[in-house]
């Protein structure tokens, strides 16, 4: 039998000669998009996510605008696909301390994977501790720095573990979609790495509490937070990171005013990418920086499901944080600590291994930029690099609003 | 507790609607009580009984307090004014000495010490106050319905039927439906929150159609808004229309809350009571709890300050900030209101004809003036800086992955300085940004068609890979000058072609200044380029086939129609 004259490369033929593992065909079957890294991660190169470019994703949005339910459906078999991924994948799972019978009702949960940051995890839980969380729900991917063992001896951490594949499991967002599927509903629910910290309106003298009262009254269900990159004045290494310090007192600088926006018809979502890593790491290929967008604060209910680390959600109505008749809606930042000496493994060091391990989006290309970067470019800071000094400033400086909220 | 009238003691009574955070309102009732007012609270009869013993119980040793739990309370409907009138009525019976009630929730908090309040309304004995405005006048209500709230039937719940709720207004509008107001009642509306004298009260209570009316507000719309304005028009000797309980309400009807922060703004107001506070407010119910506050002088409650703050939040909420691309406010092209955060000016060809230009002009109008910011290589800015305010990048890639953000970033970051920048078409040019400058009303365009051909002194117009360029080049200026004249274009453009220019060169210099920077004071124009050339090369390439018609009617003879330019000495 002569070939086909044209057959698409479509995922099933691809993956017919591979074992057949059910996490491949699910994922190619919701037509999922490859997931960055949870936290500061690579865009990916998705040509639905651009306006220009006539690839089969364009077409398809063109589509959807046209044939609204055939879209709801798509994202509906899209969320269920997630879900039903997110459950299989918590066997991977080990319980390693299960503290959530102390779940209150009206408590405030915080979701988050580690890897070997033992150093930096007693300042993180108590900055979120004094914000009222009121119980963390970890997943420990394979640290061999105690890590592990420090999280299994708070009173207020439910721990699991495991050594399976950060990188097949979405980068840790099946993991954590299935833990708040299972203990986040009718929570709000807060889903942030360890190196990230949430600044919101007022958050110097209103607890989260506060704010999730407050967007609950106003009929919101989510609450967009954007990543603010944050670096040292001077070398990376220069200044080391002491456990339990405020990692801003290093990193205390941060790009003020470079970020791109452009919305993401398919998701409702902005896609905001820019600040310091893309002008110090990819000032030639702005394409492949990192997305800053972030909706990590979400009254979480079963039928939600994170698509893209924090980046999207499902349904798509909870990405609409953003107001487009011109006026502004109550937003935070999460400002990243990402570029910071944590002594254990400096960050060139520890680019360098994950790189190598490629377990992250895109298999570490974004680690490998950032070693390049590193070697050739150690200091971040520029003349128009901005001094953090609190909330308002950001407000002023329009990285995020209070909206309505006085 | 200062020194206010003895005479005034015991004359205030307060009336408290809880439902929720029952041990602020138990903290707030101890506060009135020690302040010698008697207090009836009453509870939401959809409160467990647990919780309503536990208040019971918690406020025994109190006899001025009394808790009475009869009706159902929800949002909208009768059973709060009759709590209210259930209330009243008790406490009117029970204490003589009162003569002046105010109604507050369990949310309510006062600013003042008591003493302060009685001393002040033993001042105003006869005057009510309630905020009470005749409803074929003012349209400042939730959802459209104003006179409509009293002359509809309301059988659903607005919150949890809403469909229904608005299905039924719909058809009763359809039919005409329609309820008469009893007569001879006048419909007023106002803040549910009053300070009603004894006397007033009274009348209401025992007016003799007091049944007829409750018949009859049983089935308006929000009636605790209502149904006191409405009969206090009726039985008031003098009615001051305003709340003495400070409340905010959002655009949605929601009141906003006060939180820690607010104490400054809520001590500095001067009002009596502030509703609605947030139960979590250690600050704030420590502090005005206390007798600290105390102004030892009788000053007027000024709401007006926090009006503001809170007016300028609805602001942000409704309009933003111009020219703000951000996380959570992010325009849609549609919107042509603000498009950034305030004027600039991009001048085309001014830089080929005047290598001086920027040095000359931000001399002269003291704005900032950089380069071809959108130049191919790298973004010019001023002084050859590589990075700029907010850290923008001179990456050109950067700037090339959005040039609108580009822009519209450079601006919000300057806010308050004047931004000027060079544009020719042999820069990265861009149609979606040149149809965002079109239509941004901030834009201030100067341009002198055709100007970009002097950069190509020295280039051989016999060459074709030359004229491919110039064609090129000449149809995206094309295109530029078409969209800053397009229908929709709202910049504020000032075009001259090349040859009209040189026409006057140095007036027409001068009119371009006073277009992007009006009020500046020109000093002696920059140098121009050598112009001879250009003749002879024009009409090289029109007889090679590729007119320059943006140059205009450019003289190609050896000398210039009108004595207007020569080339520099």
């Amino acid at each position: 039998m002569p070939p086909p004259r044209y057959a698409p490369p479509t995922p099933a033929r691809r993956g017919a000669g591979m074992p057949r593992r059910a996490t491949a065909a699910l994922v190619q079957r919701s037509g999922a998009m490859p997931q960055p890294k949870t936290g500061g991660s690579v865009a990916p190169r998705d040509p639905m996510r651009h306006e220009k470019g006539h690839s089969a994703g364009s077409l398809r949005k063109r589509r959807d605008r046209q044939l609204g339910l055939g879209a709801t459906l798509r994202m509906r078999a899209e969320r269920q696909a997630k879900l039903a991924r997110a459950l299989r994948k918590s066997r991977e799972l080990r319980r390693v301390a299960l503290r959530t019978d102390r779940i209150r009702p009206d408590m405030i949960l915080a979701f988050t994977t580690q890897r070997n940051e033992r150093i930096r995890l007693p300042y993180f839980l108590e900055y979120y501790r004094r914000l009222g969380v009121g119980h963390f729900l970890m997943v420990d991917n394979g640290s061999d720095d105690g890590s592990a063992d420090y999280l299994a001896a708070q009173g207020d951490v439910s721990l699991w573990s495991t050594t399976a594949s950060y990188r097949a499991a979405s980068y840790g967002v099946d993991w954590l979609n299935h833990l708040q599927w299972r203990y986040g509903a009718r929570h709000w629910t807060l889903v942030v790495d360890v190196d990230e910290f949430l600044v919101y309106p007022f958050c110097d003298t209103r607890p989260l509490a506060a704010l999730t009262g407050w967007l609950e009254a106003s009929g919101r269900r989510s609450f967009g937070a954007m990543l603010l990159d944050m670096y040292p004045k001077g070398p990376l290494s220069e200044l080391a990171y002491a456990e339990g310090q405020n990692p801003f007192e290093i990193a205390r600088w941060f790009d003020a005013g470079n970020l791109c926006i452009t919305r993401n018809a398919r998701y409702r979502n902005l896609w905001i990418q820019g600040g310091a890593r893309a002008r110090v790491f990819f000032p030639d290929r702005p394409r492949a920086a990192p997305a800053l967008n972030k909706t990590p604060l979400v009254r979480w209910s079963r039928s939600y499901a994170y698509t893209s680390s924090t980046h999207m959600l499902l349904p798509r109505g909870l990405n609409r944080v953003y107001d487009s008749t011109g006026g502004e809606l109550a937003s935070g930042v999460l400002l990243h600590a990402k570029f910071l000496d944590t002594q254990a493994s400096s960050l060139a060091s520890r680019a360098r291994a994950e790189a190598a391990r490629g377990e992250h989006y895109g298999h570490g290309r974004e680690y490998a930029a950032y070693e390049a970067g590193l070697e050739a470019a150690p200091d971040m800071w520029c003349d128009w690099s901005t001094e953090y000094i609190n909330w308002r400033q950001l407000e002023i400086l329009g990285l995020m609003s209070k909206g309505d909220w006085a | 507790m200062i020194g206010a009238g003895e005479n005034s003691a015991g004359t205030l009574g307060i009336v408290m609607l809880c439902h929720t955070a029952l041990d602020r309102a138990q903290q707030v009732a101890r506060f009135w009580a020690a302040g010698g007012c008697p207090v009836v609270i009453h509870l939401d009869r959809s409160v467990p009984g647990d919780a309503a013993k536990e208040l019971r119980a918690a406020l025994a040793d109190l006899g001025a307090v009394r808790v009475i739990q009869r009706h159902r309370c929800p949002w909208g409907r009768w059973g709060i004014v009759a709590a209210t009138l259930d209330a009243t009525a008790d406490l009117l019976a029970a204490n003589p000495g009162v003569r002046h009630v105010a109604l507050t929730s369990g949310a309510c908090l006062p600013l003042r010490p008591v003493a302060e309040m009685m001393a002040w309304l033993a001042e105003r004995a006869d005057t009510d106050f309630i905020e009470s405005v005749s409803v074929h006048d003012v349209s400042w209500t939730v959802g459209g319905l104003s006179v409509e709230r009293f002359t509809r039937w309301f059988p659903f719940d607005w919150r949890r039927q809403r469909w229904l709720f608005d299905a039924a207004v719909e058809v009763q509008r359809a039919l005409g439906l329609r309820r008469e107001v009893p007569r001879p009642l006048d419909p007023h509306l106002g803040s549910q929150w009053w300070c009603l004298t004894r006397v007033t009260l009274e009348a209401i209570l025992n007016d003799p159609k007091r049944r007829r009316y409750e018949r009859y507000f049983r089935h308006v719309w929000i009636p605790d808004e209502a149904y006191f304005q409405t009969l206090a028009r009726r039985h008031a000797r003098r009615i001051e229309s305003r709340s003495l309980t400070l409340a905010k309400f959002d655009r949605n009807g929601r009141p906003h809350l006060f939180y820690d922060d607010h104490l400054q703004l809520l001590r500095r107001s001067d009002c009596f009571i502030a509703r609605k506070i947030w139960p979590q407010a250690e600050r704030l119910y420590d502090f005005f709890l206390t007798d600290k506050v105390a102004q030892g002088r009788p000053v007027n409650p000024q709401p007006e300050r926090i009006a503001r703050h809170f007016a300028r939040a609805e602001r942000q909420r409704l309009e933003g900030r111009a020219g703000l691309y951000m996380q959570s406010r992010f325009p849609a092209e549609t919107v042509t209101r603000d498009k950034t955060a305030g004027p600039y000016a991009m001048l085309c060809g001014f830089s080929a004809l005047y290598p001086g230009i920027a040095k000359w002009l931000s001399d002269a109008a003291g704005t900032r003036v950089h380069g071809h910011l959108y130049a191919r290589e790298r973004v010019e800015f001023a002084g050859g800086a590589r990075v700029w305010n907010g850290a923008l990048s001179d990456s050109a890639a950067l700037r090339d992955y959005n040039p609108r953000m580009f822009l519209t970033n450079l601006i919000w970051n300057t806010r308050g300085e004047r931004q000027v920048f060079q544009y020719a078409p042999q820069d990265a040019t861009d149609p979606g940004l040149e149809t965002f400058i079109a239509t941004d009303a901030n834009a201030h365009v100067a341009i002198i068609s055709g100007g970009w051909v002097l950069g190509f002194v020295g280039r051989d117009p016999a060459d074709p890979e030359v004229r491919r360029e110039l064609a090129a080049l000449q149809k995206s200026e094309l295109a530029l000058l078409e969209r800053l004249r397009g229908p929709e274009a709202r910049a504020q453009v000032r075009i001259w072609t090349l040859a009209e220019y040189l026409e006057a060169p140095d007036d027409n210099l001068a009119l371009m200044l006073a277009h992007i920077a009006p009020g500046a004071e020109a000093s002696k124009p920059p140098e121009r380029v050598a112009l001879d050339w250009v003749g002879p090369f024009v009409a090289s390439t029109r007889n090679a086939g590729l007119p320059l018609v943006t140059l205009g009617d450019y003289p190609t003879g050896a000398a210039p129609a009108s004595g207007g330019w020569r080339a520099p000495e």
